[in-house]
């Protein structure tokens, strides 16, 4: 493998609509190396979406390069074989979790994708298994996926693509459908597969705070790269974040406007007990300094 | 709407139910032939009762099992008195009513027997393929049943594995869509859509706005499915393998003998039965 898991360089993509090319990627270039968790953020339209699918040969790049697993997916030679290799190993889970489960019954569902492979039937038993184990649904093995909730058939359909013993994941906006509780859910199954058996997580979405949990933020803006850093540094400039038609995760607004009105507050805080912390030891500074005069 | 039921599968522990399902379609495939085997009074009789013997040991409620004659009520009335009344015997009618000097509506003793026949055929029948198909199978069970025994055509490149795909989906897909369904009807009551009353065709008028979006959603879904089938390494049939593996056991072998066994005295009734013969 090459030192990067996905490399791409100066991709180009548009849609046709009336006959005219709408570009939506305008020469992106992301390096991600295996074992990486990285949210890309984008506002509708960014183009985040158009890059996901680049990386699983739904779409063909237009120019640039863009290897994935060490399949050159901008080859005028890719193959049907390279795709059905490129998606043995890169699995993706989109934003609808209804329109991705194909079985009646859970765990025939989750047994497609390695049915698909040509897996043996009693290893597809024991991959089924400890898939469902892996996305804690392993008492819904029997049930019908339209009797679950949303998160839980997101998680289903994750388990769908563990069975397959893929090295990377994308996520395609496949929180967004889903309620706070679901969304909770389906964030802390992709954190556990990234840090307990380091399969490359990337998340598209445009929510700050499932971008704040990731290791690395890349903020597409208008097919190109606006910034790419920890989320410490993305958030660190919410003007940026602002132009980019994004949202800034409240605490980082919180801390800026107290910081606005003269508050003396050090760091970058992202999560709300990390900001939590940061003002409660602001307090505590105001109150001894307070004391001491 | 959570709790639609697939089918009318009934679950239950019960010596049916355990059958392997290509076996059950075997099974009711040779029941149907029974019923049409039998042509002596006692020959009816065994099948009257090897039938309430099939309920009582699927363990299907009663209730629910007549459920399944309800919709044929009609046409067995119907096959009845045609049969009844139609049925020339050799001897004298047993009733006779001249309507008008040209014809008499007369009953003979084989036309009483033909119209109890005849309801008995059509009422075995229909629950001898509902007990073994419907009610003891459950619908995705019976789909691969279907493909594994349909496979042999693959040889004449009939997409036997598309066609069971398209069925399981299918199935699949019938609680999302009646889940949207009523979405949508809910959808357009809240702006004024009035789908109770009016005229017949006022009514059907008032579908359009639900089949509409329906069906756009519909095909929308399709695509979505389709990729997301892909992204799963999805390439139709070939080179798949699958996680279940039925197996064949002693009690699915005794079954078919015991079914044929049951034709083959069906057939020897024929000959040896006393009363009426068809």
């Amino acid at each position: 493998m090459g030192e990067f898991f996905i490399h791409a360089k100066d991709l180009w993509y548009s849609y046709e609509e009336n006959d005219r090319k709408m570009p939506v990627l305008r020469g992106i270039s992301i390096d991600i190396r295996q074992g990486e968790y990285v949210a890309i953020l984008g506002h509708n339209g960014s183009g985040k979406s158009t890059f996901a699918k680049l990386l699983n040969g739904i779409l063909e790049p237009e120019a640039g390069a863009l290897t994935v697993a060490d399949i050159d997916l901008a080859s005028p030679e890719l193959s049907d074989d390279d795709i059905f290799k490129l998606r043995r190993v890169v699995g993706m889970v989109f934003q609808n979790p209804d329109n991705q489960l194909v079985a009646t019954i859970v765990e025939d569902d989750v047994a497609f994708g390695p049915e698909n492979l040509g897996v043996p039937s009693a290893e597809i038993r024991q991959r089924v298994d400890e898939a469902l184990a892996t996305v804690g649904m392993s008492a819904y093995a029997k049930h019908e996926p339209h009797r679950l909730s949303g998160g839980q058939k997101q998680r289903v359909a994750i388990a769908g693509l563990i069975a397959m013993r893929p090295s990377c994941m994308i996520f395609d906006e496949s929180t967004a459908m889903l309620d706070p509780a679901g969304r909770r859910e389906v964030i802390q199954t992709f954190e556990k597969l990234n840090r307990e058996q380091g399969i490359t997580v990337l998340t598209i979405t445009h929510y700050m705070n499932e971008a704040a949990r990731a290791d690395r933020v890349i903020v597409i803006d208008d097919g190109r790269v606006l910034a790419d850093g920890t989320p410490y540094e993305i958030f660190a400039d919410p003007g940026r974040l602002i132009s980019a038609g994004l949202d800034v995760p409240q605490c980082t607004s919180l801390i800026h406007a107290l910081r606005g009105e003269g508050v003396k507050l050090e760091g970058e805080p992202i999560t709300p007990e990390e900001c939590a912390d940061l003002i409660c030891r602001a307090l505590e500074e105001k109150k001894n300094g307070n004391a001491h005069a | 709407m959570k709790n639609i039921a697939l089918g009318q599968y009934y679950p239950a522990q019960s010596p049916i139910h355990r059958l392997d399902a290509r076996i059950k379609v075997i099974l009711a495939i040779l029941y149907i032939v029974c019923t049409f085997l039998c042509k002596s009074a006692l020959g009816f009789a065994v099948l009257a009762l090897s039938a309430i013997l099939l309920i009582l040991l699927s363990r299907v409620p009663l209730r629910t099992v007549f459920r399944a004659i309800r919709p044929i009520l009609f046409i067995m009335m119907f096959t009845a008195v045609f049969n009844l009344f139609l049925t020339r015997g050799e001897g004298d009618p047993l009733w006779a009513w001249t309507v008008t000097p040209k014809w008499t509506m007369q009953i003979f003793e084989e036309g009483i027997y033909s119209a109890v026949f005849m309801v008995i055929r059509i009422v075995v029948l229909i629950l001898g393929t509902s007990i073994f198909l419907t009610y003891t199978t459950t619908p995705i069970a019976l789909t691969d049943a279907i493909e594994s025994l349909l496979s042999p055509l693959r040889i004449i490149r009939l997409p036997v594995h598309e066609f069971a795909m398209m069925m399981s989906i299918a199935l699949r897909f019938i609680p999302t869509l009646m889940e949207e369904t009523t979405k949508i009807m809910n959808a357009q009551k809240a702006r004024g859509v009035d789908f109770a009353h009016g005229s017949l065709i006022k009514r059907a008028k008032a579908l359009v706005p639900i089949l509409i979006p329906l069906f756009v959603s519909s095909f929308r879904r399709a695509d979505e499915l389709a990729t997301a089938m892909e992204c799963r390494c999805y390439r139709g049939g070939k080179g798949r393998t699958k996680m279940r593996v039925p197996h064949l056991r002693f009690g699915d072998f005794l079954s078919v003998f015991l079914m044929l066994a049951f034709g083959t005295g069906l057939v020897l009734l024929n000959y040896y039965g006393f009363g009426y013969r068809m």
